[in-house]
């Protein structure tokens, strides 16, 4: 057993990696390689691979400790997927040679990363998806089709599932891979949403051949490795504490406080109503916090992206009706391709459309309300119908 | 903060000394049984958990013999009281005694009055309420009907007599003392000085009275009604927390039931019609469980907002629960038999006690600047 690093250790070891590496003067690239050697990248990582070990709830300190002395970050909102869903998957599943391969260059923001799971037929129902794998020598051959996938014009990797058996029922016949975007084959096109932006990409894969050793876990292992990711992927949406009024319901107290024409005496208990229920999801949010930091993780995860997704659907909705005549424009239809999605800075316009997509994406609100009733009060599963049937005689 | 939002050990294992002594002494039958009996309050159950558990004393400090606790683990015995819609007078009981410490604390009245008093509750020897409708919100300037006489008083200045009325009065039934806001005073009037008719009330577990004071001796014990409005705003707090437990208590038999009660071959919790609002539910109680929390766990100015929230936000997540679970229970929850209905009355009464959700809105509205017009 590796001796305990204390609180006070660990500042010591981030205030020795500041001084050997003055953030001042030294490359941005350089510090973040320095930082990820010296294992204070995320510190619940083993070390030799960006961390040293130790509980999550340290985490934040340090984040703090770097920003106080001006050392550059990794631009996490930039590298989310690689962050929240590659590397818990790479660390999980990985190959010692896979794990030093790809985990520094991702935590460093040298290579993104994306996910290639969703398919126009495989939304919801994930394991029904079709985008096949076949063996040749030492590659796999993929071919298929995805969609919604964030950052994939600038991914260097993917994190892929697809169909290597079509003759065992589809939980059975799935096997996990890292594709490299940059390999002939593949095709990434914008998909432009309702916002009038595309935040998304399609992927075709054509022919693409992806060597055998990036695959992740065993062959017809796929859906047990996808639930690694899928599992940090909910965290990441919904977790986090923020402070009061922080979101839509502070740009909707905003324009009821600076815009006293618009109040509308029937539309103020709704508003009053709609505070609460974000306060509420606050505290929510804060408690779930406390209770990861306490070592406690509860199915809340689950909880607060359903209810942030409802509210935000909700403040939107109020705050058009109470704007009357500015709620009738929008500020801008022109396709672009943002990197990071904010609702604030845009027309409410924006903010309504785009939160229809909160209780869409990451699960939709209806697969979560099942999955709270199943696993968190124990209710019976839906029927499932296409349980021993193989994939390939599924209704499609 | 964030980790006041959470239980501690001491609290759990309170937790566990009521919740054990309720499951032996108020199991739902009893309760039902006693709502049609002549003693509509269980004071034996009362002496075992004030006296014996030591509930009646928990905010009182300890050089007056009490535990010298915070609203934090009063409100882990509301959440226990809340399950098993106990009819104890707690609630009233935690009112009086935030009362005489706002009192005690404000230097404006008679700190020996107050220690008394409450040396007596946490000897579990006699029982206070605070004389004032349960409907009062935290935040009304208060205009009662009753008065003093004479004014001011002639021989002693801590005497005076009281008349007037006071009616829906919560936990005023088993009291032995009743704190008296009359004319910009609160004062301190033996309950057998005042005449106290019960009321047939929505809720059969929690019975009010009407009070009737016609010249009862009333010794003062604070000038101004700043330690009424602090003892509310205490209760407010433990009141969500009691929802809270309600909420729970209905969410768990209601789960239990769908999925042994079998329709059409299948069990009906099955259903996605009754699957997705018992999940709803169970979100809706996640929150009030961290709002209740933080009300508990606030103070000053923030905890004025948090209770507000916190009332508005557990009243309506116990009547959702208590209505659900009358709802999926189907034609048994409709009957006298089944306890959905103690739950039903005791949610919708305790969602307009302390104020009603619109009311607390209405006073948030003003705390955070967000003005009608």
């Amino acid at each position: 057993m590796p001796p305990l690093i204390t609180q006070h250790d660990l500042e010591n070891r981030i205030q020795d990696l500041l001084a050997a590496h003055d953030p001042g003067t030294t490359s941005r690239l350089d510090f973040l390689h320095a930082r990820f050697d010296a294992g204070l990248a995320w510190l619940h990582y083993p070390p030799g691979l960006g961390g040293l070990g130790l509980p999550r709830g340290l985490q934040p300190a340090a984040e703090k400790a770097f920003a106080a002395a001006g050392a550059p970050d990794n631009e996490p909102q930039r590298i989310g997927i690689g962050l929240g869903m590659a590397a818990p998957t790479i660390l999980g599943f990985g190959s010692d040679e896979q794990k030093q391969r790809w985990l520094r260059p991702l935590w460093c923001g040298e290579q993104v990363w994306c996910q290639l799971f969703s398919e126009p037929g495989a939304g919801s129902d994930l394991a029904a998806l079709a985008t096949r794998a076949v063996r040749d020598g030492e590659d796999w051959v993929v071919n298929g089709q995805k969609v919604w996938t964030s950052m994939a014009h600038e991914a260097r990797w993917a994190i892929l599932v697809a169909r290597t058996d079509p003759d065992v029922p589809k939980h059975q016949g799935l096997t996990y891979f890292v594709l490299d975007m940059s390999a002939p084959g593949v095709e990434v096109r914008p998909l432009r949403q309702l916002t009038g932006e595309a935040e998304f990409n399609e992927v075709f894969l054509t022919d693409v051949r992806v060597p055998d050793s990036q695959r992740l876990g065993a062959v017809g292992e796929g859906w047990k490795v996808a639930q690694t990711t899928l599992m940090n992927e909910r965290v990441a949406i919904g977790g986090g504490a923020a402070p009061r009024e922080s979101g839509m319901i502070g740009v909707l107290a905003s324009a009821w406080r600076e815009q006293p024409e618009v109040r509308d005496p029937a539309l103020h208990d709704r508003l009053l109503t709609l505070w609460v229920a974000a306060e509420a999801a606050r505290l929510t949010a804060m408690r779930l916090s406390a209770q990861l930091a306490a070592g406690q993780p509860g199915p809340e995860g689950s909880a607060a992206k359903y209810a942030f997704a409802s509210l935000n659907q909700q403040i939107s909705s109020l705050e058009l009706e109470l704007l009357g005549e500015q709620g009738l424009r929008y500020d801008d239809w022109t396709m672009r391709r943002p990197e990071t999605v904010s609702f604030v800075g845009r027309s409410p316009g924006y903010r309504y459309l785009r939160a229809k997509g909160n209780s869409i994406e990451g699960g939709t609100s209806e697969i979560l309300l099942n999955i709270i009733a199943e696993r968190v009060l124990g209710l019976p599963g839906e029927i499932r119908v296409d349980k021993d049937v193989a994939w390939k005689d599924l209704p499609r | 903060m964030s980790e006041a939002l959470l239980y501690s050990e001491p609290e759990e294992e309170l937790r566990a000394a009521v919740a054990d002594l309720l499951a032996d002494r108020a199991a739902w039958a009893s309760v039902l049984a006693r709502t049609e009996s002549a003693e509509p309050y269980d004071t034996e159950l009362w002496k075992t958990l004030g006296g014996g558990i030591g509930v009646a004393g928990l905010l009182v400090p300890e050089e007056l013999g009490g535990a010298g606790a915070s609203l934090r683990e009063a409100a882990v015995v509301a959440e226990e009281l809340g399950k098993a819609v106990a009819p104890v007078p707690f609630l009233g009981s935690l009112t009086a005694t935030a009362l005489l410490l706002a009192a005690r604390e404000s230097g404006n009245g008679t700190a020996a009055l107050a220690d008394d008093l409450l040396r007596r509750i946490a000897a579990g020897e006699q029982t206070a309420a605070v004389a004032i409708p349960f409907s009062r919100s935290p935040d009304t300037t208060y205009r009662g009907r009753v008065s003093v006489t004479p004014w001011p008083p002639r021989e002693d200045p801590h005497e005076a007599r009281l008349t007037g009325r006071v009616t829906s009065v919560a936990d005023a039934l088993p009291a032995d003392v009743l704190l008296v806001p009359a004319d910009g005073s609160i004062y301190v009037v033996r309950a057998a000085d005042a005449q106290r008719t019960p009321v047939t009330t929505l809720d059969m577990t929690q019975v009010l009275c009407d009070i009737e004071f016609d010249d009862a001796p009333g010794q003062i014990l604070a000038i101004g009604y700043a330690p009424l409005a602090q003892a509310l705003l205490s209760a407010a707090a433990v009141l969500a927390s009691e929802q809270l437990g309600l909420a729970e208590q209905c969410l768990k038999t209601t789960v239990e039931y769908v999925k042994t009660r079998h329709q059409f071959g299948r069990a009906v919790g099955s259903y996605q019609g009754l699957k997705h609002r018992l999940a709803q539910l169970w979100v809706q109680i996640a929150q009030a469980r961290a709002v209740a929390r933080y009300a508990v766990s606030s103070s000053g100015d923030e905890q004025v907002i948090a209770v507000a929230v916190a009332q508005a936000h557990c009243s309506a997540v116990a009547v959702q629960a208590a209505e659900e679970c009358v709802q999926m229970h189907g034609g048994i929850g409709f009957t006298w038999e089944h306890p959905a209905h103690l739950y039903l009355k005791r949610a919708k009464s305790a969602s307009i006690a302390l104020g009603s959700p619109a009311r607390h809105r209405r006073r948030l509205a003003e705390l955070v600047d967000l003005p009608a017009s």
